[in-house]
C-alpha cells in the first residue's frame, strides 16, 4: 500500500492545536503566542508546516523501544512530548484533574548547538480542573542552557520549576505552579508501558501519518493540591503519553477528539478521532487489558459521537459523547466534570477530566482540538 | 439677521486688510513658534519613548549584581529552576568603524510579547535566523543604512524601532558583547507562580531592583525640553502682544459700528457671538497658518536639536518629522486659547459698550496713573516672590517659576518706571515745545505699554540667553584646554597590543598616560571610573574647582580620589567627604568641572585601579608630545606599527568636535531669541499703528501752533527711539539678573554644573542698538503718515468735535 | 403707537444726579407727524433715545405698540429697534465699510424682511441710484443724510424717530432731505417724532411739543 519513499506520517497527539492550521498560520501569526520570537520558531517546530521531515528522521514500522532510553529526548525528531494526566479525588470524593505537559520541538534539523544556540524549544502546560474552576499555565524555554529538559536515569523532566522527577519513570514526583495553583503529586507503578498502535507505530491517518507511541496508564497517584482556598488531599489515578515524531498531520485533518479512560475493574481505553474536513475521520483505539496488555483496533472500530455542545470561550465544544467500541461491547456516554475545561494557551485547546457512563463505568481525559 | 451683522463686522477687514494681515501673522507667529518647539519635543520624546520602550512599555524590577557588573548566566537557570519568572537581558552599546548602536539582547522564549516595541510584536521577524548564528540585529532602516558595510550579524530593518537601537538574541548579543555566559541584568516579569523561594536563597549575592522611574535619557532631558518649552512660551507671549495690538486697534475703529449695530437692533449677546465667530475664523485660519510656519520652523531646527541631544546626553533622536494629530490639535487650540486671552479685553469693552456714545473717542488702552500703581504692587510681589522661589525653592520647575515672575514682574514695572524716567527728563527741558515733548511722551506710555513689555521680555531673554550662552563659550573652551592637555590619544585592540604600543611609544614621546577605564555604579547609577598616571599633565592642567591640599598625592597614594562636579553635586560631595565605591570606601580629595557629560566620574590613582578593578581594560592612553609631532607620531603609528587610524585622535579634532557640539546646542535657543526680537519689533509697530489713529487729536492742536508736519513726524520718531532706549536699559538688568538665574540654578538643574558668569557689554550695544533700529523701524511708517497727512484731515479734528 | 407716561431721566453730574426729564407725558397715534423742540440741553435728544430703547429711564412709562418698554430685556429691546422703531441720527451713523445699498438694506436684513423692489424704489426716490456702489466717505453730508433715511425706512418701522436729522445739512438740502423723508413716512404709514431745534422744521409737522429744561411746554 505504500511507496517506497517513507511515509508521511504525522506525530499525532496533541501539540495543541495548530497542527493541522496552516490557514490560521499563514494568516496571523499574532494568534501564536508564544512571543514573537519564539513563535515564528515554535510555529514551524511544533506545526511544521509546509515542510516535509527533510533531515529530520521519520518513524518506521514495527519500533523495539528500549526503556529508559526511549523515555529521553529523541533529538533527531522534530516533536516529541511527555503527557500526564491525573483523574484524583479528595476525601469527600470531590473529583479533581491534572494536567502536566512537557513539549520539545526541534527548530532545525542536525546536531544541536551548545547554549543559547540550540535550537531546540520547549514549551510546558499545567492545568488544574476541579468541577467549577478550571487553572492553566504555560512556560517557554529553549534548549541547551538547562533552563528545560528530559534526562533518563534518574528520570528527570522539567521546565522552570515544574518537573516529573524520580529513581525511574515509573517512580516519580510531579510538581508544577502558576500563579494560583499548584500541585505535587507522587506516581507509582509496577505495571509494564504500554505500546499503542502496532507495537508502538501509530498511525495518524490514511495516508499513513504516524509516530511513535507508547504509554504509562497505570499509575497510582497520592498528593496536594494547592488551590486558592488552601490545600488539598487527594488521591487516584494517572496516564502517561509519551509520543514522538517528525511530519504533521494530513493537510485536510482539522482536529481531534483524543479519550484516555480508566474503567472500573482496572481496563483502560484509549481512542482518538481525526477530523477531516475532506472525508472521513480517522479513528484508531487500543484496549488495554488490567495486566497491560493491548489490543489495537484500526480506523472505524471505534465511533465516537458528540451529544452536547457549550459554549466555551466563545465557541462550541463537545462536551458529552457517545462512544462506541462494538469488538469490545462498549457503548458509553463520556461527559466532562468542567465543561469550562478551557486551557487559554499559545494554541487554545479543550483538555479536562470526563466521566464514563452506561455498561462500564469510570472516569478519564479527554482532548478537544481545532474547534473554532 | 446673522448674516447680515457679520457683512458689516467682517467689511471692516474688506476695508482695512493689513490690519487683517498683522492679525493674521501676529497670531500665525506666536502659534508657529509655540507649536515649532512642541514638534521638536513631540519628536524627541517620541524617540525616547521608543528607545525605553526597547525594554518593556511597562517597566519591570530588574535583578543584577550589586556592582552593576554583569552575572552569571547561571543565575538565571537557577532562578527559573527555582519558580523566578525572569527573562534575561544584555544592553551595551556596540562600537563599529561605522559608529556605534545600542544593543539590546533578548530572549525570546521568555520576554512576554508585549514589551518588544510594537514593531516587533506579533511579527515573524524574531525566527530561526534571528535566534541561531549568525544570527540578526534588527534596527530601524535608518540605523541599518548606517550600519551599512560594518562586520556585523546580518540586518534586519523594521520601521518603528528607536533610531540607534539593535535587538539581538540573547545568545548572539552575547557574542558580539564578549559576555559569554554573563548576562547585564534580569527582568522580573509578572504572574509569579506560588511557592517560589526568595532571592537570596536562590542567587546570593544579587540584588532586586524596583523599576525605575521612567526613563534615565528622558530625566535627563527634561531639562533640556523644559528649557525649549519655556522659550517657546515666551515667544508665544511677545507674538500675542501683536494679536492684541491688531484686535485692540480693529476693536477701537470699529466702536462707532458696533454701537450702530446696536441701535439698529443687534443685541449686545449676539453682537459678542459674532465678534466671538469672527475671531475663531481668524483664530483658525491664523493656527493653521502658525502650525505650517511651525513644522517648518522644527524641522529646521530639529537636525540641531537632534545632534545637541545626542553629543550631550547621547541620546537618539531622528533628525525626521512625524505628524502628530495631537500636535496640530494643541498647535490649532493653543491659537484660538491666544486669541481669546488677547480678545478678552476688547470683548469686556464691547459687552459693557455704553449705546450712547461719549463725545470723544476713547483711546483704548488708555490706562489712568492708578492703574499703573496697582500693576507695579503686583509686579514688586512677583519680584519678591521670585526672590523667595530663589531663596527657598528647588529644582528645574522652581527655577522657571523664578524666571516666569522676574520676567513679567519687570514687565508690569516697566509702565511706572518709564513714567517717573519721563518725568525726570521733563525737568532738563528748557523750552515749551520740549515741554510738551515729554509730556507727550509720557502720554502715550500706556498706550504703548504692551509693545514696550514685550520688547523689554525680548530684550532681557536676548541678554539672558546671550550671557548665558557667551559664558559658557567662554568657560568650556579654557577646560577644554586644560581638560585635553595630551597632544594624542592612542587605544589599542587588545592587552597585547596595548603592552606592545606602550614599549613602542616610549621613546618617542615624552610621557605615555595610561587611560584605564571602567564602568561601575555609584549611588546606585551608572558611572565611569578612570585610573590615571602621577604626572604633571594632570597636576598642571586638571581643572579643579575645589581640593584638598596635595591632592594629587592623595589621590596617587590611592588616600582619595577625584569626582566630577556633576556626581559631587547630585551627592552633595566636598572634599574631605568619605564616600562608598563599588567594593570599598575612600573619601573625596578634590572636584573637577567635567562639562558635556551626563554621567557620573570618578577618577582614581593608576594603583588603586590595578587593585580594584583588575579585569577592567587597559588599552588606552594619552601622549605628551612636544610641539608640533603629533601628526608625525600618528603617521608613524598607523604606518610602522600598524595601529589602525581609528584608534588615533588627535587633540585638535578632539577639541573641534567637543565645540561643535557646544555650538548646536546652542543654536536653537540663538534662533528662537532672534526670532522673539522680531516679533517684538512687530508688536511695537503694531501698537503704534494703534496710537497713530489717536494721535491726530493729540498732534492737531501742536500743529496749529505752528509746528510743521515734517517736524512733528521727526518728533515721532525721537519719541519711539527714547521709548526702546530706555526700555532696553530697563531690560539690562533684567536680562542679567536671568543670565544668573540660567547660569547659576538651571544649568546646575538641567546639566548638574555651575558656569562662572562672564559679562560682554559689547553685546550689550549691538543688542541696544537692534532695539533702537526695531523701534526706529515700526515708527517709520506712523511717522510718515504724520508728515504726509492733509491738513484737511488736521482741521477735521477741530470740525468734528461735538 | 406710542404712549409716555411721568417719564424721568437724571444724569449724574458730579455729587448729586441733574434731572433732565421731569415727568414727560405724551402720545403719538399711527400716520401722524410730531416735532419736538427746544434749546441745547433741554432734553429732548435723551427723551428721543428713551423712546428708542437705547437708554433706560428712571421713572415713568414708554409704551410701544402697547409693550412697555421697561419690562424689555436687552434683546428684547434690540428686536423693538430692530422691527418696529427706527432711528434717524443726527450723526447718519452709517456704516463706513459697507457700500450706500448695503448700507440702506442693512437695517431691513437685521430685522430679516429685506425687499428688493422697496429698497430699489427708495434707493430711486432719494436719488441715490448712481451711487450704490460707493462707500459712505464719497458721498457729501445730504447724500450720506439720504442713504441714512433709506436704511430707516428700507425696515418699514411703525414709528420713525429722527434726531436733528438735517441738522449737518445747510439749509436747502435739509429742505430737500426733509420733503423727502416726510413724503416716505407718510407713504410707509409710520408715525414720526423728529427733535429739532428749528421752529422752521417743526412748522412742518402736524404737532410740536417744546421742551423747556425737561418740562414740556405747549
Amino acid at each position: 500500500m505504500k511507496d517506497d519513499r517513507p511515509q508521511r506520517p504525522w506525530s499525532g497527539r496533541k501539540p495543541p492545536a495548530g497542527i493541522f492550521q496552516d490557514r490560521r498560520w499563514s494568516g496571523s501569526l499574532t494568534a501564536f503566542c508564544v512571543a514573537c520570537a519564539a513563535g515564528g520558531a515554535l510555529a514551524q517546530g511544533f506545526a511544521g508546516l509546509g515542510t516535509d521531515a527533510e533531515g529530520f528522521a521519520l518513524p518506521a514500522p514495527n519500533p523495539e523501544f528500549d526503556y529508559p532510553a526511549d523515555h529521553g529526548p529523541h533529538p533527531d525528531f522534530r516533536i516529541e512530548w511527555w503527557y500526564v494526566t491525573a483523574n484524583l479525588e479528595d476525601a469527600n470524593g470531590r473529583p479533581y484533574g491534572v494536567q502536566w505537559t512537557l513539549f520539545r520541538s526541534a527548530l532545525s534539523p542536525g546536531p544541536s548547538r551548545a547554549g543559547w544556540a540550540a535550537a531546540q524549544a520547549w514549551m510546558g502546560h499545567a492545568a488544574l480542573t476541579t468541577p467549577e474552576r478550571h487553572f492553566v499555565a504555560e512556560r517557554l524555554a529553549r534548549g541547551g542552557i538547562g533552563q528545560a529538559g528530559v534526562e533518563v536515569a534518574p528520570f528527570k523532566a522539567w521546565i522552570d520549576e515544574w518537573r516529573v522527577a524520580g529513581p525511574r519513570l515509573r517512580d516519580v514526583t510531579m510538581e508544577a505552579a502558576g500563579p494560583d495553583f499548584a500541585f505535587a503529586l507522587s506516581l507509582e507503578t509496577d505495571r509494564p508501558f504500554v505500546p499503542q498502535g502496532e507495537a508502538g507505530y501509530s498511525v495518524k491517518s490514511q495516508a499513513g501519518q504516524a509516530s511513535y507511541y507508547y504509554s504509562q496508564p497505570f499509575y497510582d497517584v497520592a498528593g496536594t493540591l494547592t488551590l486558592p482556598e488552601g490545600e488539598v488531599a487527594v488521591t487516584g489515578q494517572a496516564w502517561l503519553d509519551r509520543e514522538w515524531s517528525s511530519q504533521p498531520l494530513a493537510r485536510t485533518q482539522t482536529g481531534w477528539d483524543w479519550f484516555s479512560l480508566h474503567l472500573d475493574g482496572g481496563a483502560k481505553l484509549m481512542a482518538f478521532r481525526l477530523r477531516d474536513e475532506a472525508g472521513a475521520d480517522y479513528t484508531s483505539a487500543t484496549w488495554i487489558a488490567p495486566d497491560g496488555g493491548p489490543q489495537p483496533f484500526p480506523d472505524g472500530a471505534v465511533t465516537a459521537t458528540p451529544l452536547a455542545e457549550a459554549e466555551v470561550a466563545g465557541r462550541a465544544i463537545p462536551v458529552r459523547w457517545r462512544l462506541e467500541l462494538p469488538a469490545r461491547d462498549l457503548d458509553v456516554t463520556v461527559a466532562a466534570i468542567n465543561e469550562d475545561a478551557w486551557n487559554d494557551t499559545a494554541f487554545p485547546y479543550w483538555e479536562g477530566p470526563v466521566t464514563v457512563e452506561g455498561g462500564h463505568e469510570g472516569i478519564g481525559y479527554l482532548e478537544m482540538t481545532g474547534y473554532e | 439677521m446673522l448674516t447680515a451683522g457679520l457683512q458689516a463686522l467682517l467689511s471692516h477687514w474688506w476695508r482695512h486688510p493689513f490690519q487683517l494681515v498683522t492679525l493674521l501673522i501676529g497670531l500665525a507667529t506666536a502659534t508657529a513658534l509655540w507649536s515649532g518647539v512642541q514638534a521638536i519635543n513631540a519628536e524627541a520624546r517620541a524617540s525616547y519613548d521608543r528607545a525605553a520602550s526597547a525594554l518593556g512599555q511597562t517597566p519591570r524590577p530588574r535583578i543584577t549584581a550589586p556592582d552593576g557588573v554583569p552575572l552569571e548566566q547561571e543565575h538565571f537557570v537557577a532562578l527559573r529552576r527555582a519558580g523566578w519568572l525572569v527573562t534575561p537581558l544584555i544592553e551595551g552599546r556596540l562600537s563599529t568603524e561605522a559608529g556605534s548602536v545600542r544593543l539590546v539582547g533578548i530572549d525570546p522564549f521568555t520576554l512576554p510579547p508585549a514589551d518588544l516595541p510594537d514593531a516587533l510584536e506579533g511579527d515573524t521577524a524574531l525566527d530561526l535566523s534571528f535566534l541561531t548564528p549568525p544570527g540578526q540585529l534588527i534596527t530601524s532602516p535608518a540605523t541599518a543604512e548606517r550600519l551599512e558595510g560594518a562586520d556585523l550579524p546580518p540586518r534586519l530593518a523594521l520601521d518603528g524601532i528607536a533610531p540607534g537601537l539593535a535587538y539581538a538574541d540573547i545568545g548572539i548579543a552575547q557574542d558580539l558583547m564578549d559576555m559569554d555566559g554573563r548576562l547585564t541584568a534580569l527582568l522580573v516579569l509578572d504572574d509569579q507562580p506560588l511557592g517560589r523561594p526568595p532571592l537570596e536563597e536562590v542567587a546570593p549575592g544579587l540584588v532586586l531592583r524596583p523599576p525605575a522611574q521612567g526613563g534615565d535619557i528622558s530625566r535627563l532631558t527634561d531639562s533640556f525640553h523644559l528649557n525649549l518649552t519655556a522659550f517657546g512660551l515666551l515667544s508665544f507671549a511677545v507674538g500675542l502682544f501683536i494679536v492684541r495690538g491688531a484686535i485692540g486697534l480693529a476693536f477701537e475703529q470699529r466702536r462707532p459700528v458696533f454701537r450702530t449695530l446696536r441701535a439698529l437692533g443687534l443685541s449686545t449677546r449676539v453682537l459678542l457671538g459674532l465678534l466671538l465667530a469672527e475671531l475663531l475664523v481668524f483664530a483658525l485660519v491664523a493656527g493653521t497658518l502658525g502650525i505650517a510656519l511651525g513644522w517648518l520652523i522644527a524641522s529646521l531646527l530639529l537636525p540641531d536639536v537632534a545632534a545637541t541631544l545626542r553629543g550631550l546626553y547621547g541620546a537618539s533622536v531622528e533628525g525626521a518629522l512625524t505628524l502628530r494629530p495631537a500636535w496640530w490639535l494643541s498647535g490649532v487650540g493653543i491659537a484660538v486659547l491666544g486669541t481669546l486671552i488677547a480678545a478678552t479685553a476688547s470683548l469686556w469693552q464691547v459687552a459693557r459698550l455704553p449705546l450712547l456714545a461719549p463725545a470723544q473717542p476713547r483711546a483704548w488702552a488708555m490706562a489712568s496713573e492708578r492703574t499703573m500703581r496697582r500693576q507695579a504692587v503686583v509686579a514688586l510681589a512677583l519680584i519678591v516672590f521670585a526672590v523667595g522661589v530663589g531663596l527657598y525653592g528647588a529644582g528645574l520647575v522652581g527655577g522657571f517659576v523664578m524666571l516666569g515672575a522676574l520676567l513679567v514682574g519687570a514687565a508690569l514695572l516697566l509702565p511706572l518706571l518709564l513714567h517717573v524716567a519721563l518725568r525726570l527728563g521733563a525737568r532738563t527741558a528748557r523750552t515749551p515745545l520740549a515741554d510738551w515733548f515729554w509730556a507727550d511722551t509720557r502720554q502715550q506710555v500706556p498706550g504703548l505699554s504692551l509693545a514696550l513689555m514685550a520688547l523689554l521680555l525680548a530684550l532681557a531673554a536676548n541678554i539672558g540667553v546671550g550671557t548665558m550662552v557667551s559664558s559658557f563659550r567662554l568657560t568650556f573652551t579654557g577646560w577644554l584646554d586644560q581638560r585635553l592637555a595630551s597632544e594624542l590619544y592612542v587605544s589599542s585592540d587588545d592587552e597585547a597590543q596595548a603592552a606592545a604600543l606602550q614599549e613602542w611609544l616610549a621613546p618617542r614621546t615624552d610621557a605615555v598616560l595610561p587611560i584605564w577605564r571602567a564602568s561601575g555604579e555609584i549611588a546606585g547609577a551608572p558611572a565611569e571610573i578612570y585610573g590615571v598616571a602621577d604626572h604633571p599633565t594632570y597636576r598642571d592642567n586638571w581643572p579643579i574647582l575645589a581640593a584638598l591640599p596635595d591632592v594629587w598625592d592623595l589621590v596617587a597614594r590611592g588616600d582619595g580620589i577625584l569626582v566630577n562636579e556633576q556626581l559631587a553635586r547630585r551627592e552633595d560631595l566636598s572634599p574631605g567627604d568619605t564616600m562608598a565605591l563599588p567594593g570599598w570606601e575612600t573619601r573625596v580629595a578634590g572636584i573637577y568641572s567635567d562639562y558635556g557629560n551626563p554621567s557620573a566620574q570618578v577618577l582614581v590613582g593608576l594603583e588603586t585601579f590595578d587593585t580594584r578593578f583588575p579585569e577592567a581594560e587597559r588599552l588606552d592612553f594619552g601622549l605628551r608630545l612636544p610641539q608640533g609631532e603629533a601628526d608625525a607620531l600618528a603617521r608613524a603609528l598607523v604606518e610602522e606599527f600598524g595601529l589602525p587610524a581609528e584608534n588615533i585622535v588627535d587633540q585638535a579634532s578632539l577639541k573641534a568636535f567637543s565645540l561643535q557640539v557646544f555650538e548646536r546646542t546652542f543654536t536653537v535657543t540663538g534662533a528662537l531669541n532672534v526670532l522673539t526680537l522680531t516679533v517684538a519689533g512687530f508688536a511695537i509697530l503694531t501698537s503704534l499703528m494703534t496710537l497713530a489713529r489717536m494721535r491726530l487729536p493729540q498732534v492737531a492742536p501742536v500743529w496749529a501752533l505752528g509746528l510743521t508736519r515734517a517736524r512733528l513726524a521727526r518728533l515721532e520718531l525721537l519719541r519711539a527711539l527714547l521709548l526702546a532706549a530706555l526700555t532696553a536699559v530697563a531690560a539690562l538688568p533684567v536680562g542679567l539678573l536671568l543670565a544668573w538665574v540660567l547660569l547659576a540654578v538651571i544649568n546646575v538643574e538641567a546639566f548638574g554644573w555651575r558656569l562662572p558668569m562672564h559679562v560682554f557689554p559689547a553685546d550689550w550695544a549691538l543688542l541696544g542698538a537692534l532695539a533702537l533700529l526695531a523701534a526706529g523701524l515700526a515708527a517709520l511708517w506712523p511717522a510718515r503718515r504724520i508728515a504726509t497727512i492733509p491738513p484737511s484731515e488736521l482741521l477735521k479734528v477741530f470740525a468734528n468735535e461735538r | 403707537m406710542l404712549v409716555v407716561e411721568k417719564l424721568e431721566k437724571s444724569f449724574s453730574g458730579g455729587d448729586r444726579p441733574v434731572p433732565v426729564l421731569r415727568g414727560i407725558d405724551l402720545t403719538l397715534d399711527a400716520s401722524r407727524t410730531l416735532a419736538l423742540t427746544g434749546e441745547s440741553g433741554s432734553g429732548k435728544s435723551t427723551l428721543l433715545h428713551l423712546i428708542a430703547g437705547l437708554d433706560a429711564a428712571d421713572g415713568g412709562r414708554i409704551l410701544i405698540d402697547g409693550d412697555d418698554l421697561a419690562a424689555m430685556d436687552d434683546t428684547r429691546r434690540a428686536a423693538l429697534r430692530r422691527g418696529t422703531v427706527g432711528v434717524v441720527f443726527q450723526q447718519f451713523n452709517l456704516i463706513p465699510s459697507l457700500t450706500v445699498a448695503q448700507n440702506i438694506a442693512f437695517q431691513a436684513r437685521l430685522a430679516g424682511r429685506n425687499d428688493r423692489d422697496w429698497d430699489a424704489r427708495l434707493t430711486e426716490r432719494l436719488g441715490l441710484a448712481s451711487h450704490t456702489h460707493k462707500y459712505p466717505e464719497q458721498l457729501s453730508g445730504g447724500q450720506q443724510q439720504r442713504v441714512a433715511i433709506g436704511r430707516t425706512l428700507a425696515a418699514r418701522p411703525k414709528l420713525v424717530l429722527a434726531d436733528e436729522p438735517t441738522g449737518n445739512l445747510d439749509e436747502d438740502t435739509g429742505e430737500q432731505v426733509l420733503d423727502l423723508m416726510l413724503e416716505l413716512v407718510a407713504e410707509t404709514g409710520a408715525a414720526l417724532m423728529m427733535v429739532t431745534h428749528s421752529t422752521r422744521l417743526a412748522a412742518r409737522m402736524e404737532r410740536r411739543l417744546h421742551l423747556e429744561r425737561g418740562e414740556i411746554r405747549c
